[in-house]
Order: structure tokens, then sequence, then C-alpha cells
């Protein structure tokens, strides 16, 4: 696998994080982080656990509230716009969750059609169907359409999750540990998808992971996160041929353990 | 609103147990007038409120028939030995009828629902935050509240009333039978004795208490879950929660609604 290019700075930010924090009671999580998204590039966002990555994208969506600074999505400033403006932009942005998040009262296709036929009223029934299935093949899991989240693998699971934030086409990806706990198999495929979903629907993406494999085949510029803001930003080889001293431990465990 | 759902997931800052329970409260009158700032406001989930009508209703129907059931035969074997010492037993279908609809039919289907509907909105909703699918629809630009919540109050507000009649019904079926074997009173003679002396008032205060019963215990099932803390203990904890608020709350809406509507009936 050859490295990817570089993002293109020249590019518009689609999301624009400056001096960002965010704590919980006592316990300050993000202190002064900035990180800007450029439209069209993967970013992974590399971090010990509970270094608040998933705070991160949260607060990216709206899902939680940053304490201060400044948090541009897309034009809009997440945590001063209305209930119903989150929603519409939150159309724009899929979010794929860390433990996927399926409805597991719904078959896979109810799940990808309920946030379809909820924001899409101007597709018809067949349009939907379309739309269902081509997500679906996209995953590769056209096979399980009538299954229900219980009958899946926990791979399978995170494609649906991915399918369904899909299906709304969106401008944004925050993938939250696309691979965590898969097979290296499932893993290289599932990176597949995050790149196949960049190239097929231009999508400027975050991916969070702590799996360099992951992050070398699908970041085009990773950062990573660590005593609340982002200690290093750069490509791949930046970060981790330099022997820096901060990434280091990073690279051993994933390479050397 | 995420503002208010992520009040409750940080840990809440040391206020003593006073601040807590008003805390609480604001929560909880938040999260009511949430639920009619958003129920009657376009987009329905219409589908999703026929679904959860049907649900409640299917849930608590076979329990709700047998208690009833016996509830009304129970009742009336027992009045009998009082009545008769006056000779009176002619009184038992009016009397039974008069207790059901009253009292009985509406406390009998509240505290059954509370059991029923109650733990199993606030079980579903509490894994369903649990396991982030109430996230999932937020960030799908969906509004949950609207789909889980506003659905289930209304579902159960509206089908509280049908069952406490079915109740009032079948416990009168129930004491139909004890009467027929005893005094041998014909069905037509027991109905139309047992239906004497129900006025509209009665009817009235009987839909009205179970909708308050229904109300009740749909939105203290669907707070509880929708607040319920991480982890398949705080599953167990909001089920669990949902139903003792519950019930706690229709027996004092029931002393309240009871005292309020002897005010009509002199
Ligand atoms: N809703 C919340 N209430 C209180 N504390 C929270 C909340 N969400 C996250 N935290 C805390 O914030 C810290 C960062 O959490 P976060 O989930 O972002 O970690 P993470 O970097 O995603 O870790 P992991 O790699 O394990 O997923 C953790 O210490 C966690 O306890
Ligand atoms: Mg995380």
């Amino acid at each position: 696998m050859t490295a990817k290019d570089m993002t293109d700075f020249s590019a518009e930010k689609v999301i624009e994080i400056k001096a960002l924090n965010k704590a919980f009671g006592s316990y300050q999580v993000l202190e002064g982080a900035n990180l800007d998204l450029y439209k069209g590039e993967n970013l992974v966002v590399l971090g010990k656990s509970g270094t608040g990555k998933s705070v991160l994208i949260k607060i990216i969506v709206g899902l939680l509230r940053p304490d201060s600074g400044l948090v541009n999505v897309l034009g809009h400033k997440v945590d001063e716009i209305s209930y119903q403006e989150l929603l519409d932009l939150r159309l724009r942005i899929g979010f794929s969750f860390q433990n996927s998040a399926l409805y597991d009262s719904m078959t896979v296709r109810d799940n990808l059609e309920f946030p379809l036929v909820r924001n899409r009223k101007d597709l018809t029934k067949p349009e939907v169907n379309a739309l269902i299935e081509e997500m679906l093949d996209a995953v590769g899991l056209a096979q399980t359409i009538n299954q229900m989240p219980s009958e899946l693998s926990g791979g399978q699971r995170k494609r649906i999750g991915i399918a369904r934030t899909l299906i709304l086409k969106p401008e944004i990806m925050l993938y939250d540990e696309p691979t965590a706990g898969l097979d290296p198999i499932t893993s290289k495929e599932i990176n597949k998808l995050i790149n196949d979903v960049q190239e097929r629907y231009h999508t400027s993406a975050i991916v969070i992971t702590h799996d360099l494999t992951c992050a070398k085949e699908v970041g085009n510029r990773v950062a990573m996160l660590m005593e609340r803001r982002f200690e290093r930003q750069g490509s791949f080889e930046d970060i981790f041929n330099s022997g820096d001293q901060l990434a280091q431990p990073f690279y051993d465990y994933n390479f050397i353990q | 609103m995420s503002l208010e759902q992520e009040k409750t997931a940080e840990t809440p800052k040391p206020v003593g147990k006073f601040g807590n329970l008003f805390i609480t409260l604001y929560n909880v009158f938040g999260f009511i007038g949430r639920f009619f700032r958003e129920a009657f406001l376009p987009p329905y989930e219409f589908k999703e409120l026929m679904r959860q009508c049907y649900e409640i209703g299917y849930r608590s129907a076979l329990l709700i028939s047998t208690t009833g059931f016996i509830t009304g035969l129970v009742f009336t074997k027992q009045s009998r030995p009082s009545l008769s010492e006056f000779g009176a037993t002619s009184w038992l279908p009016s009397l039974v009828g008069i207790a059901l609809l009253r009292t009985l039919a509406p406390l009998l289907t509240g505290l059954i629902a509370a059991g029923k509907v109650g733990s199993s909105i606030g079980a579903e909703l509490g894994s369903m935050k649990v396991s982030e699918q109430i996230d999932a629809m937020e960030v799908s630009a969906t509004n949950p509240f609207k789909f889980l919540v506003a659905t289930r109050v209304l579902a159960a507000t509206i089908t509280m009333p049908i069952l406490t009649f079915y109740t009032a019904m079948v416990g009168m079926l129930g004491a139909l039978l004890n009467v027929s074997v005893n005094e041998g009173t014909s069905a037509t003679t027991f109905f139309q004795s047992a239906l004497e002396n129900i006025t509209y008032l009665d009817i009235i205060a009987s839909t009205v208490k179970a909708i308050i019963f229904g109300f009740t215990i749909a939105i203290v099932g669907c707070y509880q879950g929708y607040h319920s803390s991480k982890g398949t203990e705080g599953v167990g904890k909001a089920a669990n929660s949902a139903v003792v608020t519950a019930m706690f709350l229709i027996f004092v809406e029931e002393v309240v609604c009871v005292q309020i509507f002897s005010l009509f009936n002199t």
C-alpha cells in the first residue's frame, strides 16, 4: 500500500476548531484544541483511550456542547444554532458510532430506511429501495437486508452502521474507531470501504482510531490528540518516521508488539 | 434537546440532596414541557403511534382480562355477606358496577400497565440510550424525542381509557358469573341494575383518571429510560424506577382525583 497523497491545503475548511475547551465536572478533557478538516481529505485522529476523541466528534455534531472555543462546521457554529438548524446541519454529516448503534428492534432495511424516509420526503418508494440497495452494495452486505442487527457479526454491524450514515449522502463523515475489535482482514475491508467512500462520494472525513495500519491506509493526514490538545499534525511519515518522542509509543505498540 | 441530554449525562455538581431533588424536578418538568411542545407539531410519527397503541394494548390485555375478571368475581363474593345481613343481596350488581367503574378498574388497569408497559418503556428506551441508539437518531437528523417519547406517551394516553373500560366490563362478567350461580340473576337483569346508578360524571371521572394514569406511566417510563445512566445496570434501574415511581404517582393521583370529583358530586 503506497502512502496516500497529502491533504490539499488550498481547499476550503469544512470543519474549523479553535481553542476548544471541554470539561466534565472538574475533569478537563480538551483544552485549547485546534483542528481543521479540509474538503476532500481523510484526517486520522490518533490518541490514547480516554483522551477525548469521541468527545471531540460528539461536539462536532452537537451531541455535546463545548465549554468555550470555536466549532465551525460547514459554515455554522454548532453551539450557537437552533435545534432545527442543528438537525439540518446533521443531515450533511455522517456519524459512524464506535459501537455501531444500530436500531436493534429494526431489520437492516429499516435501519437504513429510518433516516431516509424522515429526511427525504421527496423520494418515491422505488427510489428509497434503490438507495438502500446501493448502500448495502457499497458496504458489500446486500444479502443481510432482512436480517436483524443481533444476527450480524461485529464487522458487519460496523459496515451497516456506515451504510446507514452514507445513505443521506453526507459531505462529512465522522468514523469513531471503525476497525476497533475487528480482525486484520475485516479491518482491511473497512479501510478500503473508507477510501471508497472518499472517492465515490467525495466526502471529507475524520477517522478516529488506535490502529496505525488503518491510519496509514486511509489518512491523508494524521493528528495526534494528547495532553488535551492536538500536539502533532502532519503526514503519517512526518510523525512516525522522525523518531518523535511523543508519537513513538504508538508506533511501537502497533508494529513491534 | 442535546443540551438537556448532556446535563444529565455529566456528573452533577455536589449540591446536596435537596439541590438534587430540585434539579430532578426541573428536568422532569422540562421533559413534560418538551412533550407538549413537540407532540402536537409536525412531522407526525403516525405509524409508530399506531404500533405503540397496539403494543400497549397487546402487552397488557391478557393480564388485565384475568385480573379484571377475578377482581369482579372475588369482590362480589366478599361483599355478599355484609349485604345479606340487611337482606340486600339484590344490590350486589349495582354495588359492583359502581365500585368497578369508579375505582377498581382505573386503579387496577393503571397498576398493571405501570408494571407491564412502564417497565418495558423504561427498559427499551434505557437500552437505546445506553447503546447510543438515541444519539444515532439525533445525528441522523431525526428528532428522537418525537419518535420515541411523543408516540409512547400519546399511545398510552389514548389506550388507557379503552383498557380501563375493558377491565370494568371483564370485571362485571366475573361478578355476573358469581351472582348468576348464587342468586340465579339473569345477565339482562344484572347489567340493568349494575349500570343503573352509574352517572355520566362517573364515566367522565374514570376516563380522566385513565388518561392521567396513562400519561403518567408513559412519561415516567420515557423519562427514566431517556436519562438512564450508562451500563446495563442503568437499564435495570430505569425499568425498576419507572414502575415504582409510576405506581406511587398513580395512588397520589387517585386520591387527588377522588377529592376533586367529589366536589362535583354534591
Ligand atoms: N457524557 C460524559 N459524561 C462524563 N464524562 C464523560 C462523558 N463522555 C466522556 N466522558 C469522559 O471524557 C473522557 C474522554 O472520553 P472519550 O469517550 O472521548 O474517550 P476516547 O478518546 O474516545 O477513548 P476511547 O479510545 O476509549 O474510545 C473520558 O475520561 C470519559 O470518562
Ligand atoms: Mg471513543
